[in-house]
């Protein structure tokens, strides 16, 4: 029998797998898709209660992130492109040009 | 039983192909990696009763942001390897332990008793006029989350301009 709780680990382990991608790799890129990963873990929190409460407004949630994801994603990649022309450079420990 | 089975081969996938594309070193493979995983995500959406849910993953996610990534990843022609220079300052076991603490902090709150709520909430969604997992989406966004929705269409709207003018020659 597969609860919640079985969804709610998946989803923290795909959470964790994010997370561990932001903080060690130094490709913008690769921690750009690592928040990606991290907004699938929410989503599938979220489809897994909606689907356990019999509610679909978790699944209305869900589109909303997955919208903010692609907004995200456009602009992130946006400044990624910006930054490239200006310093030939995505490794995120070269980009200290406001770092105080 | 099936269910069972279903959920345990998607989930290994799901965190399998996640593990291959944070430690690839080839980020073309990684976002390859990065479509597998949206597409059994996609699945785990149908497993799910989402099959909404689950044909925009697949069209947004599979089909428009890794795309997206894609073009990114060959318009940045890297004349050295993205991860050469190191910042002696950078502490990665930091990231590690800081990572395994989130880790331990959410299992411990997944993994403690919840209390079922009232069933007035679950009637809830059981009063819509609709049936079939596309109508009743269809029916919360354009009734109760109208509002929402159409921010959320401006959010896009933004975030275009924002992407256009970011990706301009002349910064």
């Amino acid at each position: 029998m597969i609860t919640p709780t079985h969804y709610m680990l998946l989803s923290a382990a795909l959470f964790m797998i994010g997370v561990i991608g932001v903080m060690v790799r130094r490709n913008i890129i690769i921690i750009f898709m690592s928040i990606e990963l991290i907004l699938n873990a929410v989503n599938i929190n979220l489809i897994a209660f909606s689907a356990e409460l019999h509610n679909a407004i978790g699944q209305v949630f869900a589109v909303f992130v997955i919208a903010v994801a692609a907004a995200e994603a456009a602009v992130g990649l946006g400044i990624i492109l910006a930054f490239y022309r200006n310093k030939e450079t995505i490794n995120i420990d070269e980009m200290n040009l406001m770092r105080w | 039983m099936g269910e069972a089975i279903a959920f345990y081969f998607i989930a290994a996938c799901i965190l399998g192909f996640a593990v291959l594309v944070v430690t690839t070193k080839d980020t073309v493979h990684s976002v390859l990696f990065l479509v597998l995983d949206f597409l059994f995500v996609a699945a785990l959406y149908v497993l799910l009763g989402a099959q909404f849910l689950a044909a925009i993953q697949i069209l947004v996610y599979a089909g428009g942001i890794v795309v997206l990534y894609l073009f990114v990843v060959m318009l940045v022609n890297l004349k050295r390897p993205p991860e050469a220079h190191s910042d002696p300052r950078r502490k990665t076991q930091w990231g590690f332990a800081l990572s395994v603490a989130v880790l331990v902090e959410l299992a411990i709150v997944a993994t403690r008793e919840y209390v079922r709520p009232a069933p007035a909430l679950a009637a809830a969604s059981a009063a819509l006029p609709v049936t079939g997992n596309t109508e009743e989406v269809g029916w919360l966004l354009y009734t109760s989350y109208l509002i929402p929705f159409e921010i959320a269409s401006m959010l896009l709207l933004v975030a275009m301009i924002g992407a256009i003018i970011l990706a301009k020659r002349e910064l």
